[in-house]
Formats: structure tokens, C-alpha cells, sequence
């Protein structure tokens, strides 16, 4: 899968000498881009759900901004879950780097790397390491802020939901008629599921601001990777 | 076990017509959500058991309980639902008073031991051993702890009795404790029925329930009867339309506040507030808070002193200041992060200048 010789150190393959890999699958891809733009219309609509937009004059019968901005969210929402479930199940079926995003960091060369990458980001270090798949720190951001806030997002989410859709519904048999009684009520549910929104606006400005950056600054290619699936080098130092 | 007149005898004795006892009926099915067929079951119900004996036990608490149940405008009223029962003990509206109503209860144990219910308005403090609540010159906590292990089943009237309410609030000086959690609280099934007070026609439709199938309504994972804490305020507000229109009060005193639009902006707790309000109202149907201009703050719920303003939405987030908020603290997070990102990326691009600068001199 490379354009020439490559030999990775399977911890966390860090490139000893190559130009280009192919990492990220189509399907990865795709649910990147999709996900991005689930995302963000889910901050956007969430926002004005939680703070409305000033009151629409009029007839209530000629005007449904609510029912569209919440249409709006509870769509992307379900995109958000159904992508989330698809790319579960291609961390399972796709190629190793697939499965990157669910595994935790935890492993010695991890912290060590992570020490490193976070040494980069101080200046302290002259260089950034060559990574096929997610330097060990966008590792660590990707698993503790990502994973983690998508799932709090999504289980959060369709336990509102299915505050609406009522008892015996399924969302209101999964997730709301345990998630609630675990918060206490309704209103922490709805405060945590706002403080989670938040929580994943930091992750993705650090996520969109590093992934720039490292275009620019480190050895490899980036924002290109996620639209080819190629990873390109820069040089040929390991 | 004594012979105790039927509800219908009782009825008929206190000069109820057949006619209107069977309104009574029909009305009570309606108001448990039942099909008309279930009038004549209600009926028969009433006609051939006995008064179901109740105790009341009252704790920490302000009597609004009280004050709802006896104002129940249900097609009958007070004085039927007062006789339905036989309310053996309620020291607030109870003619015995010192040690003979309090002999009432040892006197209802002994005879209907394992048959009755325990009604509890209020709560138990348990700190300096339950000295903030003393009744016959005992702790309310022995009280009910001796009453519950002999009881039927236990209903929590109000928000103290089935949360804790303003007395459990923090800091709780005198560590009210909800019913449920009352340490030594026999195990016996708990109704809770919230709200400060509940509705006064869901409590006496719940002891209605409770004499006609002769077992507890379908209660949710919290413990409230389905019946009326499945909806939300909000799912049956009649002024939804103007929220999923878009139409807000922006100020308590503006022109969309005349107009009767929703509350939500102003802090209306109606879409995290379970309870039968919008749909059963108060005082024979007359009103409810969102008609009378006010938004919902959340009474029924769980910890509602305890969380925040009565006008937000969200709760408060103490740890970053009295009056913060999710909105708050995360848009300040979002805010810090956005500027060091800026730093970062500041001092990103005069490092790679420098660095290609020293590339240069060499």
C-alpha cells in the first residue's frame, strides 16, 4: 500500500522511510466529511434550541421556525448516531488505522509519545515525529474528547429525544427511561447535554487548528490525507 | 377484621343520589384515562368494599399538601373523598387531638394490620437525632419507620415526601430525608406524588385507583404513577403552538407576554417538568401557572431548590460562580481556547520564520 519501501513501528507506526501511504479508506472519509457537517448543523441548531432566535411576529399558523430548527437536529442527530454505528463497524472490517480512533492510549510508547508530541507543541522539540495513522496526542484528543463526547452526545440526545416521542417509544425505553433517573431530572440532563456541546466546540477548534498546522509545519500531509487517504511525506528522514 | 361501611353506603348516608354517584364514577374513570367501560367496574368497586383506612402521617412540611387534597374538585368533592377514606388519622384536620389521636394510630395498626395506607406528607430530619420534628414528644422518624412495617403501601404526597423539597435543600441543615430514603422505611411499594403541592385531583385519582383494582397504578422508574408524570408540561402546554412557531416572551412585561406567547425564554421549566398541570389545571380546571403568565419552575421535579434560578433553563453551575450556567461556562471555555489557539499559532509562524532564516544563514 505504499509507494515505496516502508518499515513502521507497529506501536504507533512511526514512519522510518517512505513518501507516500494510503491510510484512510473511502468509507472513513466519507463519514469524516458527513460527521463534520452533522456536527456542526447539531451546535448550530442545539444553540438556537437552547437560546431562540428572536420572536417571529405574526400568526403561530404561519410560522414553524422551532419545528424546523429542532427538525433540523433531530435529523442530524440521526445521522450523527447511524454514521457513529457505520464507523463502528468499519473499525472492524476496514484496515488497521480504521481502528486507531477506539483505542484507548494507554500503552508506554503511547505516553512517551505523547510527551514528545506535546513537547512539539511547546517548541521544545525540532522536529515532529512521522505518523501513518493520528500522532499518539491527537490519538489520546481523538479517543478522551471525540469518542467520548460523540457517545455522551448521542446517548444524552436521544434520552431528550425521547422525552418527546413518549413512553414506550424506543428512544424513551433505551435512553431516556434510564439516562433521566441517572441525572435526576429532565433539567441536569439538558444542562450536561449543553456543557457537551461545548465540550466537543474545544475538541474540534483544537482538532481543525492542529490539523492546519501540522499541513503546514510537521513532515506529513494532513487536511489533503482526509480528502485522498493518502498520507504524503516530506522527507525522507526517518 | 371490623365491618366498615362501603364507599357507596357512605356516600348515600351523607344524602348523594345514585344519579350523581354514578356521574361520580364515570367522571373518576375518565379522569384515570379508563374507557366508559370501566364506570360500572368503578361502581361496583365502591359499592362492595369497604372504606380503605388510611393514616396520614404528616413531617417537615407546610400543609400545601393538605391544602390541594381537601380542595380536590372532583365531581364529589371534599366531603366524599374525605368519607371514601376512612382517614383515620391526620392531625391537621383531624377533631382528636394529644394522646387520643395519637391512640388512633395504634388503635388502626391493631385492627388493620397489613391493610391500610400510609400517606406521608412531609419528611423525617434525621440530624440531632430528629429533634427538628417531634410528634407525641418523639422523633417523626419512629414514627413512621413503626407505621410503615405495618402498613399496605406508602404514598409520598408532594415534593417532600417523594424528593425532599425546600427543607432537604442544600446546605439541609437538618438532613430532611424523602421517604424512600428514610433509613428503617419498611419495604413496602412507595407512590410517589409530587409536586409542591400535587394536583389535587391526581391525589384523590390515585387513592380512586388504588380502591378500585386494589393494587398500585403503573408507576414509572422513579416511582410516579404513569398515569399523570408520563408528559411533560410542555408536551400538553397550550401555548406549544407559539413555541414551535417561534413566538417567545422576551420580557415578562412585553407585548408578546400580553399576547399569551411561550414562556421559554423566560425561563419556563415546562420541557423538563413532568407532571399533569397543562392538562388537569387547578382550582376546578381554572388555570395553571403558564395561563395565569408565569412559566413553570419545575415543582414536581427532583431537587428543583437546588437547581439554579427559577428562571433558567439550565441548571446552576456553582463551582464557577453563583449565577453560571452551562452557556456561560463552556462559551468561556470555548473563548480561552480560541485565544490560545491564536497565541499558538502566533508564535507557530514566527518560529517557522526563524527557523527558515537560520536555514538561510547557513
Amino acid at each position: 500500500m505504499s509507494d515505496s519501501s516502508i518499515t513502521t513501528d507497529t506501536s504507533h507506526d512511526i514512519v522510518k522511510h517512505t513518501e507516500s501511504v494510503y491510510v484512510y479508506e473511502a468509507p472513513v472519509r466519507i463519514w469524516h466529511w458527513v460527521n463534520a457537517l452533522a456536527i456542526t448543523v447539531l451546535c448550530v441548531t442545539g444553540y438556537f434550541i437552547g437560546a431562540p432566535l428572536p420572536t417571529m411576529p405574526g400568526d403561530p399558523s404561519s410560522s414553524y421556525l422551532m419545528g424546523y430548527i429542532r427538525f433540523a437536529h433531530f435529523a442530524s442527530g440521526y445521522v450523527l448516531a447511524v454514521g457513529m454505528l457505520g464507523r463502528i463497524y468499519w473499525a472492524l472490517v476496514g484496515n488497521h488505522h480504521a481502528k486507531q480512533l477506539f483505542i484507548p492510549p494507554v500503552s508506554k510508547e503511547h505516553i512517551k509519545g505523547m510527551i514528545h508530541e506535546a513537547r512539539w507543541y511547546a517548541f521544545l522539540e525540532k522536529e515532529s515525529v512521522k505518523c501513518v495513522g493520528h500522532n499518539p496526542l491527537a490519538q489520546a484528543a481523538m479517543f478522551t474528547m471525540f469518542v467520548f463526547g460523540t457517545f455522551f452526545m448521542i446517548i444524552t440526545g436521544f434520552a431528550l429525544y425521547g422525552e418527546g416521542t413518549g413512553m414506550g417509544s424506543w428512544q424513551y425505553n433505551m435512553f431516556s427511561s434510564w439516562v433521566i433517573p441517572l441525572f435526576g431530572q429532565s433539567q441536569d440532563v439538558h444542562t450536561f447535554h449543553h456543557l457537551g456541546m461545548w465540550f466537543l466546540i474545544v475538541f474540534i477548534m483544537a482538532h481543525v487548528y492542529a490539523a492546519i498546522r501540522e499541513d503546514i509545519m510537521s513532515r506529513q500531509s494532513m487536511v489533503s490525507t482526509m480528502i485522498s487517504g493518502w498520507r504524503m511525506f516530506k522527507d525522507n528522514r526517518p | 377484621m371490623a365491618k366498615i361501611e362501603t364507599f357507596y353506603e357512605v356516600m348515600r348516608r351523607q344524602g348523594i343520589t345514585r344519579r350523581s354517584f354514578l356521574k361520580y364514577c364515570s367522571l373518576t374513570a375518565a379522569s384515570l384515562g379508563l374507557s366508559p367501560a370501566f364506570a360500572p367496574k368503578i361502581a361496583h368497586a365502591m359499592e362492595t368494599k369497604p372504606r380503605l383506612p388510611v393514616l396520614w402521617l404528616h413531617g417537615l412540611e407546610c400543609t400545601c399538601c393538605s391544602e390541594s387534597f381537601i380542595r380536590s374538585a372532583h365531581p364529589l368533592a371534599k366531603d366524599v373523598i374525605l368519607s371514601m377514606l376512612s382517614l383515620d388519622y391526620d392531625d391537621t384536620i383531624m377533631a382528636a387531638a394529644g394522646h387520643q389521636a395519637e391512640s388512633i394510630i395504634e388503635e388502626t395498626i391493631k385492627k388493620y394490620d397489613g391493610q391500610f395506607l400510609l400517606a406521608v406528607e412531609g419528611n423525617a430530619p434525621l440530624n440531632q437525632d430528629g429533634m427538628s420534628m417531634i410528634i407525641a414528644g418523639k422523633p417523626f422518624s419512629e414514627q413512621l419507620n413503626r407505621v410503615s412495617q405495618h402498613c399496605k403501601a406508602i404514598i409520598s404526597w408532594g415534593s417532600c415526601a417523594s424528593w425532599g423539597c425546600v427543607q432537604a435543600a442544600s446546605p439541609n441543615p437538618t438532613h430532611a430525608v424523602p421517604t424512600h430514603k428514610h433509613p428503617g422505611i419498611a419495604n413496602k411499594p412507595i407512590i410517589k406524588v409530587p409536586g409542591c403541592p400535587p394536583i389535587a385531583e391526581v391525589m384523590t385519582a390515585v387513592i380512586a385507583y388504588m380502591i378500585t383494582f386494589d393494587k398500585i397504578p403503573s408507576l414509572d422508574r422513579q416511582g410516579r404513577p404513569k398515569m399523570f408524570y408520563s408528559q411533560r408540561i410542555h408536551d400538553k402546554c397550550y401555548r406549544r403552538p407559539h413555541f414551535d412557531a417561534g413566538q417567545f416572551v422576551e420580557e415578562y412585561d412585553d407585548e408578546y407576554a400580553r399576547k399569551g406567547y411561550c414562556l421559554y425564554k423566560v425561563g419556563c421549566k415546562g420541557p423538563t417538568t413532568y407532571n399533569a398541570c397543562s392538562t388537569i389545571r387547578w382550582n376546578e380546571g381554572t388555570s395553571f401557572p403558564i395561563q395565569a403568565g408565569h412559566g413553570c419552575i419545575g415543582c414536581s421535579e427532583d431537587g428543583f431548590w437546588d437547581k439554579g434560578s427559577f428562571y433558567d433553563r439550565l441548571s446552576g453551575i456553582h463551582q464557577f460562580g453563583i449565577e453560571s450556567n452551562a452557556d456561560e461556562v463552556g462559551g468561556t471555555a470555548a473563548a480561552i481556547v480560541g485565544g490560545a489557539i491564536a497565541v499558538h499559532a502566533a508564535a507557530s509562524a514566527i518560529k517557522s520564520a526563524t527557523n527558515k532564516a537560520d536555514q538561510g544563514d547557513k
